[in-house]
């Protein structure tokens, strides 16, 4: 049984932050600092915006472009680092929202940034065990730095929801999945903190390189592949730098990597990330178009995707709104007071 | 806590369903059990349909002085949509800034964050408005790829 993606859909947020304006706060150079990450800025959702609200517009969106019954949806899985809720499910609200409650399964998943492919993962032995129709893996998140820390200058927000089925209606098939995973405390946050901590920027060889490379390998490995036979690959994308660097260990030339990264213009959506990037490049694929996804979570672990494009993508709706690339052009920047505000990095009084 | 009223509601509040009735074709958002213009024949027969996924901006007005909660957001706009069938709801328009609201602009629900409970508390969600993506990017260089 060939199982795949019927629909697909996202949602950035339209507000962006220069990494140059971060830089100017914290007495940093920020065009070197654009340079060193390969971030020029990123997403910033406002005040009404968070990881339930993004999944359910996303989840809106690959729901109005296909043909597939709301209470169909068996299944609804939301991959995030940042949901609003401790305690709580972001995916019975989301399932709530987009009509496919009671008869259904929903929860969220963590895993750093990889919750999403995760969710992709468990949604596809779902359809393949004919346990469901369809379901909703969502990668979503509205993450934060600690004000002046590395990360703050990549953070950012956004989602991509995938519409996991069977049939000849689906516009990929996920040919292939595996997983590279062991115990890295690269990037962590415990319990009632509010930023993360990580390991600082030498984690860099033996978790993000380790994982997305090995996992791409083992992919290869498996199907017998080299970088020759995909037209595009997408790779998790922390910043700018990395995800090159990873492609070309993989074998992978530039023009095979720029269209499914994204965290130039929008920074590291995290769970959102990997999603986004994909859907990028869906959005330009044609038929018989294959796609290497590889993930990466810290924590650690990568997940890794053989995606072929059936034919059933000519006759599916790919313009306007509905386009990665519009959304990034639907683009407002603010300062970083703003940016402080929105985000709620303004300690208020009693009155507010 | 306005807990329970508010989850009875989620068909209205989260997906915007209204009820039409089958006799007249009338349209009513908040939705109603009984037709005004069928009255006691359309009692059982009213179907929930959803509202069509775009309206346009019939009246607005930008709001300075927000609402407890609101504060981040201000100045804000309040506005009259109006949907196809002449149901008409009130509700904020989103991702633009009062000069870009126009009458007749149109606009498409859009799920946010309505409300909150304190910091404690549960959060409420529901629908905003938002328009259609136009870009808007003051800076080429920051917007398009390298
Ligand atoms: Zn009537």
């Amino acid at each position: 049984m060939d199982v795949g993606i019927l629909s697909y859909g996202i949602w950035i947020p339209r507000h962006r932050i220069a990494t140059e304006e971060i830089a100017r706060v914290w007495g940093k150079d920020g065009a070197s600092m654009a340079a060193g990450l390969g971030v020029k800025s990123k997403s910033v959702p406002t005040v009404d915006e968070d990881v339930v609200t993004m999944s359910v517009e996303a989840a809106e969106m690959a729901l109005r472009r296909c043909h597939f019954d709301r209470v169909d949806v068996g299944a609804i899985y939301v991959g995030s680092e940042s949901h609003p809720y401790a305690v709580k499910p972001s995916a019975t609200i989301v399932a709530e929202a987009i009509g496919a409650t009671p008869d259904m399964t929903a929860a969220d998943f963590e895993f750093a940034c990889k919750a999403g492919t995760a969710a992709i993962q468990t949604c596809m032995g779902l359809v393949k065990s004919e346990m469901i129709k369809g379901g909703f893996a969502i990668g979503s998140d509205t993450s934060q730095g600690a004000p002046g820390d590395a990360l703050e200058y990549s953070a950012s927000a956004g989602a991509g929801a995938f519409l996991i089925s069977s049939g000849p209606g689906i516009i990929a098939r996920i040919d292939h999945t595996l997983s590279f995973t062991t115990d890295t405390p690269d990037f962590w946050r415990r319990e009632g903190q509010r930023y993360p901590s990580h390991g600082g920027r030498f984690t860099g060889v033996p978790a993000y390189f380790k994982h997305v490379v090995t996992c791409g390998k083992k992919m290869m490995e498996a199907q017998g592949t080299t970088a020759e036979d995909y037209d595009q690959v997408v790779v998790h994308q922390p910043n700018g730098k990395f995800p090159l660097k990873a492609a070309k260990s993989l074998g992978f030339p530039k023009e095979k990597v720029e269209t499914g990264l994204l965290t130039p213009r929008i920074g590291n959506t995290y769970s959102g990330a990997v999603p986004l990037g994909l859907a990028a490049i869906l959005d330009k694929a044609g038929p018989g178009d294959r796609v290497l996804v590889v993930s990466y979570g810290s924590g650690a672990g990568s997940d890794a995707f053989d995606i072929t494009v059936t034919d059933a993508i000519t006759d599916y709706h790919r313009e306007g709104d509905d386009l990665v690339e519009t959304r990034i052009a639907f683009s407002k920047f603010i300062d970083y007071a703003t940016y402080a505000k929105y985000r709620g990095k303004i300690l208020m009084g009693d009155g507010a | 806590m306005a807990g329970v009223r508010f989850w009875r509601e989620f068909d209205t509040r989260y997906r915007m369903l209204a009820t039409r009735c089958p006799q007249c074709g009338l349209v009513y958002f908040p939705p109603r059990t009984v037709c005004r213009k069928c009255r006691r024949s359309s009692v059982g027969k009213m179907e929930k349909v959803p509202l069509p996924p775009q309206g346009t901006v019939l009246s607005y007005s930008v709001v300075h002085q927000g609402q407890k909660g609101f504060d981040a957001q201000v100045p804000y706009v309040m506005a009259m949509i109006e949907f196809e069938g002449g149901v008409t709801v009130v509700g904020q328009v989103v991702d633009c800034d009062p000069e870009d609201v126009t009458i007749g602009m149109e606009v498409k629900p859009v799920f946010r964050r309505v409300r909150e409970e304190g910091a404690s508390g549960v959060i409420h969600y529901g629908y905003k408005f938002a328009p259609p993506c136009f870009p808007v990017c003051e800076d080429e260089s920051l917007a398009s790829p390298e």
